[in-house]
């Protein structure tokens, strides 16, 4: 099919293995925005989108699917109307709703895989819990100003609880926000990571994180 | 003894990318105070390159890396 003729490091058998793929993106603001806008191009079968926000005028900065003309409407709607003009093939729920520990088995439901787009340190960690209790992988991602960190986590892994020590539930980026660039990088690393874990390839960033530096221009792979 | 703090991201900020403190019995706990980095600030913290701990008793040629939490999305 011409839709996928550039797919080219993607052998048949692996991009039936994408097609056949249902991934749970927890947020669509600055990293979900860009995660879907890449999974629903590259040919994934189902992604489940969930957020309870709506597009306010502070997102223009970064956040892809945020224009001036949808500001006040849901970002999973505005998200689901994007995908099918890229991709009418893939499948999508949406779900109106913030994620929390209440919510959580059943907007995960028969996901594949997780993809961590959330803003929330403390939402994480429940994020990570479920995904360890339902067996389903997890690719976390963050960002704050210049720097972003990436890391794929499997069930046990608990990586996350050695990443975030203590409770606050915010980072750097309360000081420094969110620029254009940083989700982007951040979002199409989770993407690669994403990609990899469900065609079997080896090389993830598992147990390990890639902390990014796009100031300095330093990418650090960490033992963690 | 003197022990090199490899610093990152805000970390650097009037700090530099690497400094050195001379200090007796260090741990990481008490040379990142020194340079006013409190433990609650810190999300990575390596001794020599491996996952580290604040209490380590740190022995010459030992290096400490810090890198800040990032949560946003």
């Amino acid at each position: 099919m011409n839709r996928y003729a550039k797919n080219g490091i993607l052998t048949k058998q692996e991009m039936i293995l994408l097609k056949r793929a249902h991934i749970c993106i927890v947020g669509c603001g600055g990293l979900g925005g860009y995660i879907m806008e890449m999974l629903s191009r590259v040919g994934v079968g189902k992604l489940t989108l969930i957020d309870g926000d709506v597009f306010d005028e502070t997102n223009l900065n970064r956040q892809l699917l945020s224009l001036t003309h949808n500001l006040g409407q849901y970002k999973v709607e505005v998200a689901r109307a994007r995908i099918k003009s890229v991709n009418p093939e893939v499948k999508i729920n949406i779900h109106k709703v913030y994620f929390n520990k209440e919510n959580a088995r059943d907007l995960i439901d028969d996901a594949t895989l997780v993809i961590d787009a959330l803003d929330s340190i403390e939402i994480r960690k429940i994020l990570q819990d479920v995904c360890e209790t339902m067996d389903v992988p997890l690719i976390h991602g963050a960002i704050a100003g210049w720097y972003g960190q990436v890391t794929t986590i499997f069930p046990g892994d608990k990586t996350l609880d050695r990443l975030y020590t203590t409770n606050k539930d915010k980072g750097i980026e309360t000081d420094l926000g969110n620029p254009s660039f940083t989700p982007a990088t951040v979002a199409s690393m989770q993407v690669s990571e994403a990609i990899k874990v469900l065609i079997n390839k080896k090389e993830l960033l598992r147990n390990k994180i890639l902390y990014i530096d796009l100031l300095d221009n330093e990418f650090h792979i960490l033992p963690i | 003894m003197n022990v090199e703090v490899r610093l990152f991201a805000t970390f650097r900020n009037d700090r530099g990318k690497k400094v050195f403190v001379e200090m007796e019995k260090p741990t990481p706990e008490k040379v990142l105070l020194s340079l006013g980095i409190k433990e609650e600030d810190v999300a990575i913290l390596l001794i020599n390159g491996l996952d580290g701990a604040f209490s380590t008793e740190l022995v010459e040629g030992d290096y400490l890396s810090v890198f800040p939490p990032v949560g946003g999305g």
